[in-house]
């Protein structure tokens, strides 16, 4: 395949940002077509990539003509064409919902907030597809200082969880950039590839080792692995909605998509699990420990967006303990979850943001009489919780599965333990916004909402939760040819 | 001691790049002043830029400014040369570590604005009355 769609992919959102903010500075009109544009010919252009890939296998596609190991690569296989299809896609969907929104939390300012969305989208895209390790960290850095901008656009606390985002992701971000440089030292190359074909002969030193812990630990600071997770529940809560619904389904997953590529494409799994078995099992011990412990503290939250963010950290522990547990069901299990837990993320922030549109509320206890006045919000919702349970229809529990599987067969049964715990957790979380939200609204109380007629959201937030609604019950409903035909290819050999 | 000094002499770069590194790691974890912490930022990220530039230079290197025709004719010594990648590399480093600043001081205005301190204990009191 010579043509030049991968890199159009990230042109379209990155060319856009800078059409946002010019033309909208002259009329706010010009902001949604074009934000709504760019992401949908990326959402395109990313599927025919997919298809491409998958048809004819992996490629790569050199950047500016100059040939790798010393220009830049863009590595197209079936995983990177996955998650750039995924990430295009939730950007596209939570577009929807996030432009109403923030023309009602920020009105005037909507052009400068959907620049800094695009560039964050176009980074992103460019993350999955880099084949080139300190490309990866300026990249990690775009998508960094551009989500410090959209956090600290909310109100209140917002600037301050910004603030405390920005000091511990630039120790992570630094903690990557400490580990290039020792592979740098060590093999004299940045391209994956070349480091890859390097790097075998020299895994007996210490170096190599050491480039591995930072890159490692860097990234699970960036993807908020308990107990690296301090930032994230408050950055995502006070963060403007409109920004949450695109940072929370995507950024923790995309970190989990480059940890597996530093495993699988940098060293080998021989290297990372088998080389030292002592570690592996910790770190899925540290897993398991995360999902109970975040679960724990999910169930503390008074708030229903931290509430959600305590599960996304649960949910990390997930991926990072299926991709740990080293085996084939198992890092089935994470690849397929990443696809699973961002459509189920962006289905609550989504429907967060719309219950904050109509009644400014988030607090559960709050949510009296919901199910009367915002009917499809709350069906979006309960599909999604049964989705993070793990209830048979929907996609969650097609993964879990798989993860269970994996950990059973590695006989990890501490990690198979922490999933049906953190299930129950989950279930019990849910049960309660849901038993508030059948409630009737008591006299008098938390009724701005006046009466008992419906009060939907508006028509742009409709799509999303539709969209998002049916996908969680179509991948769950063909789970089992999506993993024969898709992720399958996906899974790096071990 | 004669072999110990001499470690510390002979990689003097490596060693005064840890100290940086944890000079500037104990700034953002200790410090309450929410400048001081972005300093210990900068100095943090100035400690890798020291990392990479140490694994470029040469004892006796010289600039790696080369002439054409005696580049093409193989004339040039590499190990003569310093190498320039990590220099390069560093160029970006500090335009990113420039940004995240510019982004961080305008998030400190911002909490500046909203408690009337950067002293984080304060924010966190006025947090808590509120």
């Amino acid at each position: 395949m010579n043509h030049n769609l991968p890199v159009l992919v990230l042109a379209f959102p990155l060319l856009a940002a800078f059409a946002v903010n010019l033309l909208g500075k002259i009329s706010k009109k010009h902001v949604a077509p074009w934000t709504l544009a760019s992401l949908s010919l990326s959402a395109v252009a990313s599927s025919w990539v997919l298809m491409d890939v998958l048809q004819t296998g992996k490629f790569t596609y050199t950047v500016g003509g100059w040939m790798a190991p010393y220009g830049i690569e863009l590595v197209l296989d079936p995983l990177s064409a996955l998650m750039l299809a995924l990430v295009s896609w939730v950007a596209l969907v939570a577009t929807f919902s996030a432009l109403p929104s923030i023309k009602q939390e920020m009105p005037g300012r909507e052009h400068l907030f959907f620049s800094l969305y695009l560039i964050l989208v176009s980074g992103m895209m460019g993350l999955v597809i880099t084949g080139d390790a300190f490309n990866l960290y300026v990249l990690l850095e775009i998508t960094s200082i551009t989500t410090y901008g959209l956090i600290a656009m909310g109100k209140g606390r917002a600037p301050l969880s910004s603030f405390n985002y920005i000091i511990v992701g630039t120790i992570g971000a630094c903690f990557y950039l400490l580990g290039v440089g020792y592979l740098y030292l060590l093999t004299g190359t940045l391209n994956m590839a070349d480091i890859a074909s390097r790097l075998p002969a020299l895994y007996e030193s210490p170096t190599a080792a050491t480039a591995f812990c930072f890159l490692m630990v860097g990234l699970w600071i960036k993807m908020a692995f308990f107990p690296l997770h301090g930032w994230l529940p408050n950055a995502y809560t006070h963060a403007p909605k409109g920004a949450g619904v695109l940072v929370a389904p995507l950024m923790t997953k995309v970190s989990v998509f480059l940890m597996i590529r530093i495993i699988f494409s940098i060293y080998s799994p021989e290297y990372a699990f088998l080389g030292h078995a002592g570690i592996k099992n910790l770190v899925v011990w540290a897993a398991a420990i995360a999902i109970v412990c975040a679960s724990l503290l999910a169930l503390a939250q008074k708030d229903f967006v931290k509430m959600l963010s305590y599960i996304i950290v649960a949910e990390v522990g997930y991926l990072v303990g299926g991709v740990w547990l080293a085996n084939q069901q198992g890092l089935t299990g994470a690849i397929f979850h990443v696809l699973n837990d961002s459509l189920m993320t962006l289905c609550f922030f989504v429907a967060a943001s719309a219950i904050a549109y109509r009644t400014g509320k988030s607090r559960i206890e709050d949510f009296r009489g919901l199910f009367k006045k915002m009917p499809l919000t709350m069906l979006a919702l309960c599909v999604g919780a049964l989705s993070v349970v793990g209830v048979p229809p929907t996609c969650g529990f097609f993964s879990k599965w798989f993860l269970l599987l994996g950990g059973v067969q590695a006989g990890q049964w501490e990690f198979v333990a922490a999933l049906i715990f953190s299930s129950l957790v989950n279930a019990v979380l849910f049960y309660r916004v849901f038993e508030v939200a059948f409630s009737q609204p008591e006299e008098g109380a938390s009724l701005e909402l006046e009466g008992s007629r419906t009060l939907e959201v508006p028509a742009m937030m409709i799509p999303p939760l539709v969209v998002v609604t049916v996908a969680l019950l179509a991948i769950g409903l063909s789970a089992g040819p999506l993993v024969r035909e898709v992720i399958r290819f996906a899974i790096p050999s071990l | 001691m004669d072999g110990w000094l001499a470690e510390i002499i002979g990689k003097f770069n490596y060693w005064v790049y840890v100290v940086l590194m944890m000079t500037g790691f104990y700034a953002m974890i200790r410090k309450n002043n929410l400048v001081k912490k972005l300093l210990g930022m900068n100095i943090f990220q100035t400690a890798i830029i020291l990392l990479y530039i140490s694994m470029g230079s040469k004892v006796g290197g010289k600039i790696p400014i080369l002439d054409k025709q005696q580049a093409l004719e193989g004339a040039v010594q590499v190990a003569g040369v310093v190498n320039p990648l990590p220099h390069v590399l560093m160029l970006t480093a500090i335009v990113v570590s420039v940004s995240v600043t510019g982004v961080a001081l305008a998030v400190v205005l911002r909490i500046y604005k909203e408690y009337g301190t950067i002293d984080e204990d304060q924010i966190l009191e006025r947090i808590g009355k509120s």
